[in-house]
């Protein structure tokens, strides 16, 4: 692990139409760590990995991005690739006719069949079984969570976001899952994962509580956990922050 | 140019070396000559030279089951000409062929391909043609291909119409299918225009027969000014038939494309549903492969590609 900061949002303040989705945010993400964004449903978790890829619909806002010290502002998404950034989408798209083989090499370093295969094992798919099928409506979207984390593994990304990694997937993948963030994390890549999941929130090393756009907690798994579970869960004012948690 | 070298010729312009297998059946066709033919037990074929074409009967005899798909060959390597192709194909009951077809117009500037052709499948046989179109930069090339194809009870009949290389020129499909009881059609066109090119494809089932299925798939890509107009009518008359339509278009620059799916179901107990997506090329399919790195261009490519490719079995 090394220390600093590569990824950091300043103040960021972005609207969705009239909705104001991100409220003046501001997260510092360490390399080689393991993060979460955590937060009910609406809080903005998934606009924010959105806005840090830069994806259509989420590029003006307020504020700055900063990933290994530089701007990310103005930068289309290729480019932010290019530069170590990725995204796991919560439902992956699908691909008439695409072979997984092509999906995976297609942002892969080293486009080969022995890497594809490698990165299909590791997410717990039998490569024998799934390079040369379509990535298409004919696999699961659990598969082709797995799919799409394989491509992200060939990648060798410096940041991979992973937004709502257990949803649609049952718990044996789910297992597979975990083990490639854990072999995402041995060669030192920094992994943001989004989620409102007790289970995927326990397998980072800190974490952020945003409500409604805004910072309220951060700090160790097990705190933010606790404060998760005491105070947000049984919460009746979902997405309305209490001004006096803000930043406790 | 002899014989030989004209095979040669044939082949070397679809990337492909000669058929030589004594166990292939294949078929060469040049212009209205027939340059080769090689048979194998239980696929005959008579032919005969026209002014402008070929004459053809294709017959495979019951319980033949062809081992090894057979292969034709047609094209015609100079810049203008015509060539017209009248086939009667006809797979005895419970006979078993698969043709993989190429055309080839490598330099045309002004060539007329025309193909009519009456096809019938006869109970329980299966009959796969898979037809590949080869053209060359100039687009000077008018493709008319007509089949009317009637399958028997619990026949079988799939066929993948391609063309991806090369300009398209004009071309125009016109496709008719009969299903009887419990038989299966597949049908399928992949095409890719670009340039003036002008694709028109009508492809049409009648799902008479209890428990007859169908799908009739068009995969198209058209760009600068190309145009496509697609028809797909798919009509289920019958208790248990199922049918499916599928149109998916990718437009890009000043082309155009449409769609127009017709699905009729005459039967209370008979099913038919259409799917049809035409437009630019999906958005989040185009991020997710550009948050791997890849520019807008190389990503579309990619897309267009899939889209374009032969259709996956997926299990």
């Amino acid at each position: 692990m090394t220390t600093g900061v590569i990824l950091e949002t300043r103040d960021i303040l972005l609207y969705l139409g009239e909705k104001r989705i991100l409220d003046n945010l501001s997260l510092e993400f360490w390399p080689g760590h393991v993060h979460a964004v955590v937060g009910p449903n609406g809080a903005g978790k998934s606009t924010l990995a959105d806005t840090i890829m830069g994806l259509s619909g989420y590029t003006k806002f307020e504020g700055d991005i900063l990933f290994e010290g530089k701007s990310l502002k103005g930068l289309p998404i290729d480019e932010r690739a290019r530069k170590g950034i990725t995204l796991a989408w919560q439902e992956p798209a699908r691909y008439e006719g695409l072979t997984v083989e092509s999906f995976i090499n297609a942002g892969a370093k080293e486009k080969s069949r022995e890497a594809s295969s490698r990165a299909l094992d590791l997410v717990g798919l039998n490569p024998d079984e799934y390079l040369e099928r379509a990535v298409d409506r004919t696999l699961s979207g659990g598969e082709r969570k797995r799919i799409e984390l394989a491509s992200i593994l060939t990648m060798e990304p410096k940041l991979v976001m992973m937004d709502e990694p257990d949803s649609g997937i049952d718990v044996e993948a789910l297992e597979k899952i975990f083990d490639a963030i854990q072999f995402l994390k041995k060669k030192g890549t920094t992994v943001l994962l989004i989620t409102h999941s007790a289970t995927v929130l326990e397998k980072a090393d800190h974490a952020f509580l945003i409500c409604c756009g805004q910072l309220v907690k951060k700090g160790p798994v097990d705190k933010i956990m606790q404060y998760f579970g005491e105070k947000c869960i049984p919460c009746d004012h979902k997405n309305e922050p209490d001004p006096e948690q803000i930043n406790e | 140019m002899n014989k030989n070298k004209l095979i040669d010729a044939l082949y070397e312009s679809i990337g492909e070396a000669c058929v030589t297998e004594s166990d292939v059946a294949h078929i060469e066709i040049h212009s209205n000559k027939v340059l080769g033919l090689h048979l194998v037990p239980g696929f005959e074929v008579e032919a005969e030279e026209l002014s402008d074409g070929i004459r053809a009967t294709v017959t495979v005899r019951k319980h033949q089951k062809i081992e090894k798909p057979v292969r034709i060959c047609f094209g015609l390597l100079e810049e203008t000409g015509i060539q017209k192709i009248y086939m009667n194909i006809r797979l005895e009951d419970y006979s078993r062929v698969a043709i993989l077809s190429s055309c080839t117009f490598p330099n045309a500037v002004d060539v007329l391909h025309a193909m009519d052709a009456e096809i019938e499948i006869g109970k329980g046989a299966e009959y796969i043609y898979l037809e590949r179109h080869v053209h060359g930069r100039e687009g000077g090339v008018t493709v008319i291909p007509k089949a009317k194809v009637v399958l028997g009870e619990e026949a079988r009949f799939r066929t993948d119409f391609e063309l991806i290389k090369g300009r398209v020129g004009k071309i125009d499909i016109d496709y008719d299918a009969e299903c009887n009881s419990h038989s299966i059609l597949d049908m399928a066109a992949r095409i890719s225009g670009s340039g003036d090119d002008h694709i028109k494809i009508h492809e049409k089932a009648n799902l008479k027969g209890e428990g007859a299925h169908g799908v009739l798939r068009t995969n198209i890509a058209v760009r600068e000014e190309a145009r496509a107009e697609i028809k797909n009518t798919l009509i289920a008359s019958a208790p248990f038939a199922r049918g499916h339509v599928d149109c998916k278009e990718i437009v890009q620059d000043r082309a155009i494309a449409t769609a127009i799916p017709i699905v009729e179901v005459h039967h209370p107990k008979a099913h038919v549903t259409h799917e049809a997506s035409i437009g630019s090329v999906d958005s989040k399919q185009l991020e997710t492969l550009m948050s791997r790195g890849l520019s807008e261009d190389d990503a579309t490519h990619l897309i267009i590609e899939g889209l374009l490719s032969p259709n996956r079995q997926n299990p």
